[in-house]
């Protein structure tokens, strides 16, 4: 065993000096490898845990919305709707929810209006999500102006704002009383965006949904089952210019790794004749370049790995921010809270050490088989 | 030190590394409970479908609550054009009622 050991580690000096002869070569490639590792790495880890985060807040979200359709738009949900709902077998409760959206000039953003079913802020304040509080330095008890859109201006004062640690789901949110909230939008009253429903029997989810459907014909149901589908989904592999991106990566790597490892230089060829011609076996010169294959993938693999975890869960994901948040002015700071899928690490590993520690082996020993005069002779 | 001895330390310490990442991922999942339950409350007493990651258009603010023309609102002719567009997909439901299926 020690005799075994003591060979490897002759086996490995021998390899360090031999990837030290063509140092520029094997660095650069070393170091566009570990880059691949890392963004692919980084990928996988920050979308698994931003689909587990999705999944675990949106658990608490309403079972099913009822919104109603009118030519394919989402419209308002008129007096007298929620009583023919109520009507419906199964349902234990709804409330009619009330938001909408608000383009503020001043800072060119989104803000999502809405009125809290619980904790509604007195008349005339507002409780407001932390990245408004910061693209527009609000503090509590400041005043601020909107511009509705019938052209009245309104002013609240900041009641609260809301802990940075909900930033994930409330960044962009002003809370309003609903007598605020209608006087700001012009909304009917009797009048709500959509309504928030719950169902007696989780089984029966689906079935009311039916039911409803089949009653109110311009209701759409929306059930949380498929909200949570749809966040399952949110950066599936086939979307994302990310990916698109990364996949013309990949494939230029892989040329590059396979034009290094296939094609064998005429210098390296020489070096087998010579190793050959002085007595190594073909086993030797095959577990030679397996330590090289070996070597470089590893440490590619767990240099990548350990960086892009470091990336996103410490540093926020911060090379991912300009392509998440594409045109949008307000970006919510969040952390993520790690998970790692043991598969998704087990894929990346077999997809990025296992073809390259192939792709180095298999010429190499077509190369140690072969006379050693002729390969020499090239 | 030798190089064969270099290389292997290096190795053993990027490990080690490696398997430190699954430690320190429970570490901090288990530091970031209160907050995640802080989230969850939030969503349910404000009745919130989803999360608040892409604001620059209303389908992607809530991509879940999105209808099927919303994407291309302009015109007849309007390609979305939004950058997130390209992150995220339609609802999973919008994507069942363009498969020729019917709403529940």
């Amino acid at each position: 065993m020690k005799l075994w050991l003591e060979k490897q580690r002759y086996l490995i000096d021998y390899t360090l000096a031999s990837l030290a002869r063509r140092k520029a070569r094997n660095l650069g490639l070393l170091l566009v490898y570990t880059l691949l590792v890392f963004m692919l790495a980084s990928v996988t880890l920050y979308t698994h845990a931003l689909r587990q985060e999705a999944a675990r807040v949106l658990a608490s979200s309403p079972e099913v919305i009822v919104q109603r359709m009118v030519a394919g738009r989402h419209d308002l949900i008129p007096p007298g709707y929620m009583e023919k709902i109520g009507r419906i077998r199964g349902v234990q409760k709804m409330e009619g929810r009330l938001w909408g959206y608000y383009y503020d000039t001043v800072t060119r953003a989104n803000y999502t209006f809405m009125v809290p079913a619980v904790s509604v802020p007195a008349n005339n304040e507002i409780i407001v999500g932390p990245a408004l509080e910061r693209s527009r330095g609000l503090a509590r008890n400041n005043g601020v102006t909107f511009r509705s859109y019938s052209g009245k201006l309104h002013s609240f004062v900041i009641a609260e704002v809301l802990p940075q640690a909900s930033e994930l789901v409330s960044a962009d949110l002003v809370l309003m009383s609903e007598e605020n909230f209608r006087a700001f939008f012009d909304y009917p009253v009797g009048h709500y965006t959509d309504i928030a429903l719950s169902v007696a029997n989780p089984q029966e989810v689906r079935n009311v949904a039916l039911k409803l459907a089949a009653a109110l014909p311009d209701a759409r149901p929306i059930l949380r089952d498929e909200v949570l589908r749809t966040y399952a989904s949110i950066f599936d592999w086939r979307e994302g210019i990310v990916l698109a991106l990364l996949s013309a990566a990949i494939l230029a790597f892989g040329i590059l790794a396979w034009e290094k490892a296939s094609g064998l230089s005429a210098e390296e060829k020489r070096e087998i004749g010579i190793l050959k011609a002085i007595g190594w076996e073909t086993g030797d010169v095959i577990k030679m370049k397996f330590w090289e294959g070996l070597l470089v993938s590893l440490t590619a693999f767990l240099v990548g790995f350990v960086a892009a975890y470091v990336h996103v869960f410490h540093f926020a994901a911060a090379l991912f921010e300009p392509v998440l948040k594409g045109w949008a002015v307000l970006y919510p700071r969040f952390q993520l809270s790690p998970h790692i899928d043991g598969v998704q690490v087990a894929t990346l590993f077999f997809f990025t050490v296992v073809p390259y520690a192939a792709a180095v082996l298999v010429p190499i020993w077509k190369a140690a088989i072969t006379d050693p005069d002729t390969v020499m002779r090239g | 030190m030798r190089s064969a001895d270099c290389a292997l330390l290096f190795l053993s310490v990027a490990i080690a590394a490696f398997a430190f990442c699954f430690v320190d991922a429970a570490l901090l999942r288990a530091a970031a409970l209160p907050d995640e339950a802080a989230r969850s409350e939030m969503v349910t007493q404000l009745r919130l479908t989803d999360l608040a990651l892409f604001t620059e258009a209303r389908y992607t603010r809530h991509p879940s609550q999105a209808d099927l023309h919303s994407a291309f609102q302009d015109h007849p002719l309007a390609l979305e054009h939004f950058p997130t567009g390209s992150l995220i997909g339609p609802p999973r439901h919008l994507l069942k009622l363009g498969a020729g299926e019917t709403a529940p």
